[in-house]
């Protein structure tokens, strides 16, 4: 590559990074303040490409075009504030990962809300008037308005900055973003900071949407890769500052850039293509920054942020009605082989729940009682559906054997992503486990001759007796008890009490000898390997495996079955992963709408049981012996 | 000009405050009194709107504030100053103050004090002046302390809910401390001041209630206190 190839590639990545940063900066004020982690950010800057492109098609010219971008803005950073009115200040003092389902209930309420308003096409937006031409730098032709918007990251991080630490407002923010009940008592609505941040956020992101339209078509899948690269360049740049987010966009922006450059390289007779690395680079990056430096780059640890959250209860052992209780639901499991001939689905759809209940069990088993909230466990259920997809294929292995050694592979596949996860906490342990999701996705994705790829592994069947549906369901139904009852006994044995001990106080845990990392390492491990039994079961359940079972939409599922059943309670998850795999089938068959619908009962349940349903039960229950 | 009445609070289903019953008056300083636990900071925080369970009446000015919001609270006149200081550590000491200031306000009978600006506070806290521009975190405690009482000033408050000013601080600063609210009080602030050294609150308030596991067990002038030698030995000695 010649130094001007060169030259140019850094340019025109500097484009990018400014479209990474609208999206990112927004997203990094809004959890400062609120300490919500807005999920339906994404959808704004979605929202926001859609909204530029009606402008500009329907009012058309210079007018339409410029004038709809600053319109989107406003637009977007309304409906910001509408929903922070409506919606997340009921639910402030909610715990974190509760926030997080009430803003994906919101991506998915977006997404049919788009899909309605503008249909499933990708849309083309006109090119920007005055600047469709192109400026000739170093011999090439960069697109003026590429220029443009490399220009307008930086200024958008200089106002930006300036207002932080110029104004009242952004002193506010900063304050708030510290201590808001201090705030608050000094005399500053607190109400109104946040509906004014939260709509700021919004417009930003509104704002970055529709200055891509000049760019790139709008595009229904744009919410959830805006919001994870938004993610990324947050964490790497660390949490709070906007010149990191700044910093981090560039970084990735550039690195991106240059695997699209470099394409093949031959390195004697190795032959990369770099143009595959795309698809991870971004969560590389990300990887490396978080282990060698936790807080990202210009993050600092935090000062100990004062939270407004409930205390958790601590959790307690089944009381005698709930072994009942259990025994009853288990008994009944058993009989539902009966049903077999009247209603054969019914075993299809019980399949499905048991692996869900083990999926959800182990996730919750390290985001409850362990306090670390994985973004990527399915990448746990991945290694062990395609450790005995791959295991089947190639060698031939019997389903028992295959079985067995699903949950190896999502066990060392989570020794070595725990390792380095759990010298993490909060937001950036649930990026780093993301990341690590991502690059096994991507790896599996892309590693065609091994995994098919796209296509994934297909004609995986369970040898008979297995093949009958009802045996299948008594299999899952065995190792979805061993599964749970295992969780349980852990939790309340020494290694349980230590690793709620170690997510309560990290602190005083390690000043009584607790080793926490390691303990948390131990729990993430068991958690990966029960996980990965979940996915073995799942690949002979379907008879085929593809990479979606690792993608970021499995791991989200995953945490919403946990909050579904709310998660400072052990049945919580069991009756959250039940409800989550029912309602999906029941809703995805009957209408085009099916996220739209999820997301309203979501939010429905999100605002009528904040505790989750077993935690409202619980509430429920305890009220009514209390005196 | 601050009555309440049968207050009581509760952490999750702790019961903390029993029933309290007190009042400050308008240019008065009032120590609440009371060993570690006894529920001194809880009442400050109640009466301010920070504690989610409560009962009770507080009028503040003749209005009843005790269902309103902290900011409301603190917008009509009545200032905070916490015992754990609560500075915004990655703000500058201009900046903390900045966030604290609010409009000036008068008393209901039109009169009002001079507002407050960050020139007068720095005469008032010499040591301040000399680090505007430094953050909270790089702070000792004695300088965040007078920045807290610094902060809650730049609010013009009327009355001042002052949380354990010399806890944690050196004798010094202490002795400062005690300077300033002789100074506020001149000013014609009133001030409620929560405290377990006695010889602190002498030096200082006009009155005093003594609090023992959140009910209200004694109450009378400093003078009296200091002469009730039985009621020290049982409520404030450790």
């Amino acid at each position: 590559m010649t130094l001007s190839a060169f030259f140019f590639l850094i340019l025109n990545g500097l484009s990018s990074a400014s479209a990474l940063f609208f999206v990112a900066v927004g997203l990094s004020l809004i959890f400062g303040v609120s300490r919500i982690i807005n999920l339906a950010h994404g959808s704004f800057y979605m929202l926001g490409t859609y909204i530029a492109y009606s402008c500009a098609t329907r009012v058309g010219g210079a007018f339409g075009f410029w004038g709809g971008i600053l319109v989107t803005a406003l637009i977007v950073g309304a409906l910001g504030a509408l929903i922070e009115i409506v919606l997340l200040r009921r639910i402030y003092r909610a715990p974190e990962l509760f926030q997080l389902l009430a803003t994906f209930a919101l991506v998915l309420v977006f997404s049919d809300a788009t899909l309605y308003l503008w249909g499933p096409e990708d849309l083309l937006g006109p090119r920007a008037p005055g600047l469709r031409g192109a400026v000739e730098i170093l011999g090439r032709h960069l697109p003026s308005y590429d220029l443009f918007l490399a220009i307008l990251g930086p200024l958008l991080l200089l106002v930006l900055h300036v207002t932080l630490v110029r104004t009242r407002f952004g002193r506010l923010i900063r304050a708030a973003t510290q201590d808001r009940e201090m705030v608050g008592a000094l005399g500053v609505n607190q109400a109104l900071l946040f509906t004014a941040v939260f709509a700021l956020g919004a417009a930003l992101a509104g704002f970055g949407g529709a200055l891509q339209v000049a760019r790139e078509p709008a595009s229904l899948s744009t919410d959830l890769i805006a919001i994870t690269d938004a993610f990324v360049v947050v964490v790497v740049g660390g949490m709070g500052s906007i010149t990191g987010a700044y910093l981090a966009a560039v970084i990735i922006a550039e690195v991106k850039a240059l695997c699209i450059g470099l394409g093949v390289v031959h390195v004697g007779l190795l032959s990369v293509n770099f143009s595959k690395f795309t698809l991870v680079a971004e969560f590389l990056v990300m990887a490396v920054v978080l282990i060698v430096r936790p807080f990202g780059l210009l993050g600092r640890m935090q000062a100990a942020v004062r939270t407004i959250a409930e205390p958790e209860d601590p959790i307690r052992p089944a009381t005698p009605l709930l072994k009942v209780l259990g025994l009853i639901t288990l008994i009944a499991l058993a009989c539902l082989p009966l049903l077999a001939h009247s209603f054969p689905y019914a075993l299809i759809l019980g399949i499905d729940v048991l692996i869900a209940v083990i999926f959800a069990a182990s996730l919750h088993f390290i985001a409850g009682p362990g306090g670390m909230h994985s973004f990527g466990h399915a990448a746990y259920f991945g290694l062990g559906a395609y450790g005995a997809a791959l295991l089947v294929k190639w060698l031939a292995l019997p389903m028992g054997a295959a079985l067995l050694v699903a949950p190896l592979v999502a066990l060392l596949g989570a020794l070595l992503f725990g390792w380095f996860s759990v010298r993490l906490s909060g937001i950036y342990l649930a990026m780093l486990t993301l990341a690590f999701a991502q690059i096994v996705w991507a790896v599996v994705f892309q590693w065609e001759e091994l995994t098919g790829g796209s296509n994934g592994v297909i004609g995986i069947w369970p040898p008979p007796p297995f093949d009958q549906a009802w045996v299948y369901f008594l299999l899952c139904l065995v190792l979805a008890v061993i599964a749970v009852l295992v969780l349980r006994r852990v939790l309340f044995s020494p290694l349980g009490y230590a690793m709620r001990a170690g997510r309560d106080s990290e602190l005083r845990a390690e000043a009584i000898g607790i080793d926490v990392k390691r303990v948390h390492w131990l729990a993430f491990v068991i958690a990966g390997a029960v996980c990965g039994v979940a996915g073995g079961l799942f690949t002979f359940a379907k008879g085929s495996i593809s990479p979606e079972v690792i993608h970021l939409n499995h791991s989200i599922d995953g945490l919403i079955m946990v909050l579904l059943g709310g998660i400072q309670t052990l049945t919580g998850p069991i009756v959250g992963a039940s409800l989550f795999a029912v309602l999906q089938d029941m809703v995805m068959r009957d209408s085009e709408y099916w996220r739209a619908l999820l997301g309203g009962i979501i939010l429905l349940l999100v605002l009528a049981f904040p505790q989750g349903i077993v935690g409202a039960l619980a509430r429920l229950f305890d009220r009514a012996r209390a005196p | 000009m601050l009555s309440v009445e049968n207050l009581s609070a509760w952490y999750d289903s702790a019961r903390i405050l029993y029933d309290l019953s007190f009042n400050v008056g308008r240019g008065e300083v009032v120590a609440l009194m009371g060993r570690n636990g006894a529920g001194k900071s809880t009442t400050i925080k109640t009466i301010m709107g920070l504690i989610g369970r409560r009962r009770g009446t507080v009028r503040f000015n003749g209005e009843d504030i005790s269902r309103r919001e902290p900011y409301e609270i603190a917008r009509r006149g009545l200032g905070y100053a916490p015992e754990d200081r609560r500075i915004f550590a990655d703000l500058t000491v201009m900046e903390n103050l900045d966030v604290g200031r609010q409009a000036p306000r008068r008393f209901t009978d039109g009169r009002t004090l001079p507002a407050w600006t960050p020139q007068r506070l720095f005469a008032l806290f010499p040591n301040l002046a000399e680090m505007p521009d430094r953050l909270g975190s790089r702070m000792s405690g004695g300088e965040q302390q007078m920045l807290t009482v610094a902060r809650t000033l730049m609010g013009n408050p009327l009355l001042v809910l002052l949380d354990e000013p010399s806890e944690g601080v050196a004798p010094l600063i202490v002795e400062q401390m005690a300077n300033t609210i002789i100074e506020l009080k001149k000013e014609g602030l009133s001030i409620l001041l929560s405290e377990q050294n006695v010889h602190f609150a002498r030096l200082v308030s006009d009155r005093v209630y003594v609090l023992e596991k959140g009910h209200m067990c004694w109450q009378g002038s400093m003078d009296a206190l200091m002469r009730d030698q039985d009621v020290q030995r049982a409520y404030l000695t450790v």
